[in-house]
């Protein structure tokens, strides 16, 4: 197990640098540069300016050089600074931007999964029932709802007629002057609509992944088995049925981990919220290549591990893929 | 989604570029609040921006929300009045020589820094230095390419000498004044960016900074020691960045911003309802940029003004600003702005008149040959080609529509192809391999137009993309920017103006209207020329009505 483990590892080092290669030379194929923002009026002698910024920063070499020099600065953990007048260290950038978006995709994703097996468990047990039937409707129609539409209706709704909650941002005014109590239930009631929102989009995938896989297990002989030993059918679904139903739903979850840093652009625009998302869009529009790619090695890094816990979790909850491990490598 | 908000961002970027800043501008207001309470100071002004600061030293920062916060917490030697007129800020006064050659400044003695050191001429010779210092990453260098020398006569008066006369020189002083005690370090070692003053700043400004928060939003508090006697009123002011303009208008609607910047159809119907009227004062003056249809002049077919002058008849203005933008605009008949010094409307005019344009063309050796409906020349060719514009700019989208429709109506073919903002600049404007375009121009302050429409102009890096060549107004243009003496300049800007009507290297299609909302609880706000924002430091909300606490 550990020798698998190790050999993933080493093996995600080549990947990773791959990864990151590519995406330097894609980023570099957009036209325009970072400091393009410099180039005013009589624009002979700006040029010069941004050819000599340009040349401070390494931008004139060629490509392989800058991605060779980019390469040892990251494998120190320097990942630069921003390129944009403010000129900030990226990683300070990023840890601006990452608390909140990973808050919120957290709560979502936590929101999804406690709705979502319930409604798939229940639709699977009562294939074509009534609850199915109106459950089944209800998911695809948060599927197929633009999030910025249903958004800007419960702004409306939430935000501007009953004037319950408020309709943008992270904090109120007065902010500074709650109490500690205060301020959390102020940072909840502008986290409710953003979160709702992601959440009831989020939900039709997993639920009808829930209610496939159970409908496959319930099926199987061992459950039989189980109701023909008179066991009670919570126990028949909830302890024998679920368990296997839920391999599958693990995988998946394990697998989105990674964009738990990412934001959703549109959803953090509409409701200003400064996340991850908005951060990387104004990035590239701005060509800030340092915070780009500062971006880029985090999520990759992130989506690579993830797929190696995944790989290793299966082995722990499965015997089944421990064991043919096992016996192949004999 | 993604695409329209950037473009439209680099495209205003672009667009205030040139304008150095670009602040608001000219003549009439729709609705002007009573304003005879009496002040109070105090209350907390909430102002909704669309994008965020990129950093908060404005000599290095070249995007409108930056200089709008930086305007606030800095101040120059100079400042523009209700009329766009140079009036004394932080100067308090200042003579030319009889040559134009030597600028003196006297200072005002009562102005400090935030952090309490006195502001001296010593500040100014730094300012000074630090723009023309290579290492400095400003956009604003020209502004002071033409200053030989700043002497420091006495910590309160400061002489400046220019190697020629230059026009813009008293309004490049406007520039921020930059704390010496504090940055000299930084500039020396060419790491302004990195100054810690570029997140805390210092400045002498009517307001202190308090915290940004990036992406979220940015403090600024009453400064108490500000050189003018009891201003600014409204105690706290904060720039809410919120990056979707749908949740700018809702905020808005539900009272939770001050000031915002209305669309059109906002401006014309949206907010046509007893509350809003009542919560908000809508104001509306013309902007400070205008929007044009250009041709290549390279192009032979273009290079013939019968034909230019044909397509500016052809196109039904009026119909185009009632259509695109819901009438709030004014038609443009030039580059400069309506209602500023050097503006003029006596120029040749083109009213709508297809009959007039099609007797152009054939003037011009285009008309229908084999009754097809189509127009050609003597080789057979019909006359067709693009319209380019950028991409998520729906605004310059439907004026492409409007004018295919009425060309095609004279017998002209055209196609319309929106591209992405950094694409067409890189690969149709800069290589010259377009046809026609939409786009538009921000006006500074000042005149001058040189980089635009001076022949010298045509590298492709610069900004005369189409081409135009004209020796008298090259002439012109020269003469206009070596002046110090208004009057005399008037009479330059006036002759270029008619001489561009009567050229029309491209057709001046209308200055779109600047339309904030403002709450209307804030008092002391009136319209002039110059928009509203230039006697902000007036603007006070009476005691019961204040809404916050200012911190």
């Amino acid at each position: 197990m550990a020798l698998f483990a190790l050999r993933r590892l080493v093996l995600a080092i080549p990947l990773l640098i791959g990864i990151t290669f590519i995406s330097f030379m894609v980023i570099q194929l957009a036209p325009g540069g970072p400091f393009d923002y410099l180039r005013g009026e009589e624009s002979g002698q700006d040029s010069k300016l941004v050819e000599r910024l340009s040349k401070e920063y390494g931008l004139d070499q060629p490509l392989h050089v800058q991605y060779w020099r980019w390469l040892t600065r990251i494998a120190r953990l320097d990942f630069g600074r921003s390129f944009q007048p403010d000129a900030r260290p990226v990683l300070t950038k990023i840890a601006d931007r990452l608390p909140i978006t990973l808050f919120i995709n957290l709560i979502q994703m936590f929101i999804i999964v406690a709705l979502a097996i319930p409604i798939g468990v229940a639709s699977a047990t009562r294939q074509y029932s009534l609850f199915d039937k109106v459950t089944t409707v209800f998911v695809f129609l948060g599927f197929a709802t633009p999030d910025f539409w249903l958004a800007l209706l419960l702004m409306i709704l939430f935000g501007v007629q009953l004037d319950w909650l408020p309709i943008s941002g992270l904090r109120s005014l007065n902010y500074e002057y709650l109490g500690f109590w205060q301020k959390q239930w102020d940072l909840l009631s502008h986290l409710v609509l953003p979160v709702f929102v992601v959440a009831f989009g989020g939900l039709a995938g997993l639920s009808r992944y829930m209610r496939q896989s159970m409908l496959e297990v319930i099926r199987q002989d061992y459950v039989q088995t189980a109701r023909a030993k008179g066991l009670p059918e919570p126990v028949v679904i909830g302890k024998h049925a679920l368990r296997n139903a839920l391999l599958p739903v693990v995988t998946i979850l394990g697998l989105s981990l990674p964009g738990l840093i990412g934001g959703s652009v549109i959803i953090e625009s509409i409701f200003a919220i400064p996340g991850m998302g908005q951060l990387m869009v104004q990035s590239v529009f701005s060509r800030d290549y340092p915070v780009i790619m500062g971006n880029l090695v985090i999520v990759a890094t992130l989506t690579l591990l993830a797929n190696l816990f995944a790989d290793l979790a299966y082995g722990l909850v499965d015997p089944r893929i421990r064991f043919a491990g096992r016996r192949r490598r004999r | 989604m993604r695409a329209a908000r950037g473009t439209a961002l680099l495209a205003l970027a672009a667009l205030f570029a040139l304008g150095g800043g670009g602040r608001k501008a000219a003549v009439a207001a729709a609705e002007t609040p009573a304003a005879s309470e009496k002040t109070a100071s105090g209350d907390t002004f909430v102002q909704a921006s669309i994008g965020d600061i990129t950093g908060l030293i404005p000599n290095i920062t070249t995007d409108a929300p930056s200089h709008a916060v930086g305007d606030l917490i800095y101040d120059g030697l100079v400042q523009t009045d209700k009329d766009l007129n140079w009036v004394s800020a932080m100067a308090e006064s200042w003579q030319f020589s009889k040559d134009c050659l030597t600028l003196t400044f006297k200072l005002r003695k009562n102005v400090k820094w935030h952090d309490g050191k006195p502001f001296t001429g010593e500040d100014v010779l730094f300012t000074y230095k630090t723009m023309m210092n290579p290492k400095t990453p400003t956009a604003y260098r020209d502004d002071f390419e033409l200053v030989r020398d700043v002497q420091v006569l006495d910590p309160y008066t400061v002489r400046v000498i220019y190697s020629q006369p230059y026009a813009k020189a008293i309004g490049s002083w406007r520039t921020a004044m930059l704390p010496k005690h504090l940055l000299a370090k930084y500039v020396e070692e060419g790491k302004l960016r990195e100054a810690p003053q570029n997140t805390q700043p210092v400045g002498t400004g009517a307001y202190r900074f308090q915290e940004w928060k990036s992406g979220e939003k940015v403090v600024l508090v009453a400064n108490k020691d500000y050189y003018v006697e009891g201003r600014p009123y409204l105690g706290r002011i904060v720039y809410r960045v919120i990056p979707s303009q749908a949740t700018i208008f809702l905020e808005l609607k539900a009272r939770g911003v001050d000031m915002a910047d209305l669309t059109a159809i906002q401006y014309a119907r949206q907010t046509d309802y007893p509350a809003f009227k009542q919560d908000y004062n809508k104001f509306r003056y013309p902007g400070s940029g205008y929007t044009y249809f250009g041709f290549n002049l390279k192009d032979p077919r273009f290079a013939d003004r019968r034909v230019r002058q044909a397509l500016a008849h052809a196109i039904n203005k009026p119909e185009l600003i009632e259509g695109v933008v819901m009438g709030l605009a004014r038609e443009a008949t030039g580059p400069l702005r309506p209602g500023t010094w050097a503006y003029t409307d006596k120029v040749k005019r083109y009213p709508y008149d297809p009959a007039k344009a099609k007797q152009l063309l054939v003037a011009a050796g285009w008309w229908d040959r084999n009754g097809d409906g189509i127009l050609r020349n003597k080789e057979g060719q019909p006359f067709s080609f693009t319209i380019r514009t950028n991409q998520g700019n729906e605004e310059r989208k439907k004026i492409a529509e409007l004018i295919q429709q009425r060309l095609k109506e004279i017998g002209i073919q055209t196609d319309i192809q929106t591209i992405e903002w950094a694409a067409f600049l890189k690969e149709y404007i800069k290589q010259k391999r377009f046809e026609a375009i939409i786009l538009g121009w921000g006006t500074g302050i000042d005149p001058d137009q040189y980089p635009i429409w001076h022949s010298s102009q045509m590298g492709s890096d610069q900004l005369n993309q189409i081409s135009f060549s004209n020796a008298e107004v090259d002439a012109l243009l020269e003469k206009g920017r070596t002046s110090c003496h208004q009057q005399e300049r008037i009479a330059t800007y006036r002759r270029i103006q008619e001489i561009l009507a009567e050229e029309q290297p491209v057709v001046f299609l209308y200055f779109k209207d600047a339309l904030p909302a403002v709450s209307s609880r804030v008092r002391g706000i009136k319209p002039e020329p110059a928009g509203i924002g230039y006697n902000f430091i007036d603007w006070f909300v009476p005691k019961h009505l204040q809404r916050y606490t200012s911190g």
